[in-house]
């Protein structure tokens, strides 16, 4: 049974602040990929765009429409991500998916992930895993590229 | 009036807590409680006298057989259905539909020909025909709507023709709580000589029906939605079109002889009931119907509408929040849909949850419907006899509560 005090944890602070002033969302004029990443039961999409140069992300951008846990993990995503290389982009895809699936993460995963661990709260709530996970299946849609 | 304390007593998940508070169920149209009568009917068969139906000699056998097709004259009764053998035992509405429109539909509806159905249909009501009409090379049209986004019947007077060949029509709609003129529109299809098919899901557990006044040549409902169990559902079908069509499933007890060459066709409706049937839910939803009458239908009807009239205005007094649909009292049941003007219907829902309050967010399976009001997703709170006004007035308090906590 779930308490209250879980809900306060879905919608924390962080998140809620992200939602309303998402960081990175301005359209990038020139960018190397580009995907659109939805949800069809309930329509959420996120669109990301990278500029990768030299094996690093050296600009993001998230744009996308839906639900408070999914629009803030992609604001959170976009500082996460920005200025990493790839390789280290790939090992903070898998540490995100780790966290919400409740496994085990050290220290370096977790401070690479960085703000972005605050979206797990919502891992208490499973019908809301595919809302905080949309963004990264956008990024692992790029990142399979390479 | 009806005494919807002591009515409440009868459904044992209404003294369930839910994230610490009392239960507040607000998702009727997705699926409504059991009262201990349908719950004990099913423990009762299980217990003293579960055994296979029609092909027993044994004790155990004939009183299955005879609680079963008890539950088929329950049915009939509560629609007012002309026999008993027009009810036909499936899962739910949708195979209901899809029973149609393999068994009747690929044999009568022929290249050119239209099908007609609404804009406001559920998925189960549009994918059958879609496919049909992609087989059979026929065409699917809709209702034309008027400015108050409801049936426009004038222009459909003028659109329905001799190639017209059917016409399935929602009775309620699940997402706007609509009722629709099915009687003006039975009307004009017969005069065009169109079969009608009435999704009846959201209209059968809430309002009374009597499908010979209706005069719709097919009607559908699941049984989960009226107090029943999940798993069993109703096609009601005229005697004599089910007699010309030809079987859906094919198997044990939808047979009356096999030869190792050929075999004939059972009656009507085990015609339609291929293999061993799903006898307990079906004297549960028999148990149901029995249920909803002693209650009364009318008195039931009356319940809803003023829980749904009285919720739409609550609603429609919080500032940022806007109601699908129409708003007037003659045409609406149980059902409102509502979003808000920045708050995700996702987010509003996972909060109500955190107060005990369960309501319906998403597209409702009528995807096309939702996203002709602009939005992909919506909430939605459906009634049904054991809900209170004091539920409704809980869930405008966690709606101002949702708003206080995204300010």
């Amino acid at each position: 049974m779930r308490e209250l005090s879980d809900f306060d944890e879905m919608y924390q602070e962080v998140i809620i602040d992200h939602y309303k002033n998402p960081r990175n969302k301005a359209k990038l004029t020139s960018f190397t990929n580009e995907t659109l990443s939805h949800n069809p039961f309930c329509g959420d999409e996120i669109e990301l765009q990278l500029f990768i140069e030299d094996g690093v992300i050296s600009n993001v951008s998230v744009d996308g429409r839906g639900c408070a846990i999914s629009q803030s993990s992609g604001s959170l995503l976009s500082e996460t991500i920005l200025g990493k290389t790839i390789d280290q982009a790939k090992i903070d895809n898998n540490s995100m998916r780790s966290l919400l699936k409740d496994e085990d993460l050290d220290d370096k995963h977790l401070d690479s992930l960085a703000d972005s661990t605050m979206i797990e709260g919502v891992k208490k709530f499973p019908v809301r895993i595919k809302c905080a996970l949309l963004s990264w299946s956008a990024l692992s849609d790029i990142l399979n590229n390479y | 009036m009806i005494n919807t304390e002591k009515i409440r007593k009868d459904f044992p998940i209404l003294s369930e807590k839910v994230n610490g508070n009392d239960l507040v169920y607000l998702d009727n149209a997705a699926t409504s409680h059991k009262p201990k009568e349908v719950i004990n009917s099913l423990v009762e068969y299980y217990e003293k006298y579960n055994s296979n139906v029609h092909r027993g000699v044994h004790t155990l056998s004939i009183k299955a057989t005879d609680e079963f097709e008890k539950a088929r004259k329950s049915v009939q009764k509560f629609i007012n259905a002309k026999n008993s053998n027009e009810i036909i035992f499936t899962r739910n509405a949708s195979e209901s539909l899809n029973l149609i429109a393999y068994s009747w539909g690929k044999e009568n509806i022929k290249s050119g020909d239209e099908i007609f159905i609404t804009p406001f249909e559920h998925h189960s009501n549009i994918v059958p025909w879609q496919m049909l009409c992609k087989e059979n090379e026929a065409i699917l049209r809709y209702f034309p709507i008027d400015n108050n986004g409801d049936i426009d019947i004038d222009k459909f007077s003028k659109e329905i023709s001799n190639k017209t060949k059917m016409v399935s029509i929602t009775h309620m709609s699940n997402v706007l709580g609509t009722v629709l003129p099915i009687d003006k529109i039975i009307e004009l299809a017969k005069k065009y000589n169109a079969t009608t098919v009435v999704d009846a899901c959201q209209s059968v557990p809430h309002m009374p029906v009597d499908v010979q006044k209706i005069d719709s040549d097919f009607l559908c409902f699941s049984g989960h939605k009226m107090l029943g169990p999940t798993g069993i559902g109703v096609l009601h079908g005229k005697e004599d079109i089910l007699n010309n069509m030809s079987p859906f499933l094919y198997g044990g007890d939808m047979i009356s002889s096999v030869t190792y060459e050929d075999s004939k066709w059972n009656d009507l409706p085990y015609k339609f009931e291929a293999g061993t049937p799903n006898i307990a839910d079906s004297i549960g939803l028999g148990v149901a119907c029995e249920y909803l009458s002693n209650v009364g239908m009318d008195n039931i009807w009356e319940h809803e509408m003023e829980l749904g009239q009285y919720a739409v205005d609550q609603i429609s007094k919080l500032e940022n929040f806007q109601i699908l649909g129409n708003k007037s009292k003659e045409l609406r049941g149980g059902v409102v849909s509502f979003i808000h003007d920045s708050i995700h219907p996702h987010d509003i829902g996972s909060l109500l949850d955190g107060f005990g309050i369960a309501i319906r967010t998403g597209h409702h399976c009528a995807m096309p419907l939702v996203r002709s009001y602009g939005v992909v997703a919506a909430s939605r709170a459906s009634f049904y006899l054991y809900n209170k006004k004091e539920e409704i007035d809980k869930l405008i308090d966690g709606l101002k509560k949702v708003e206080e906590f995204f300010k």
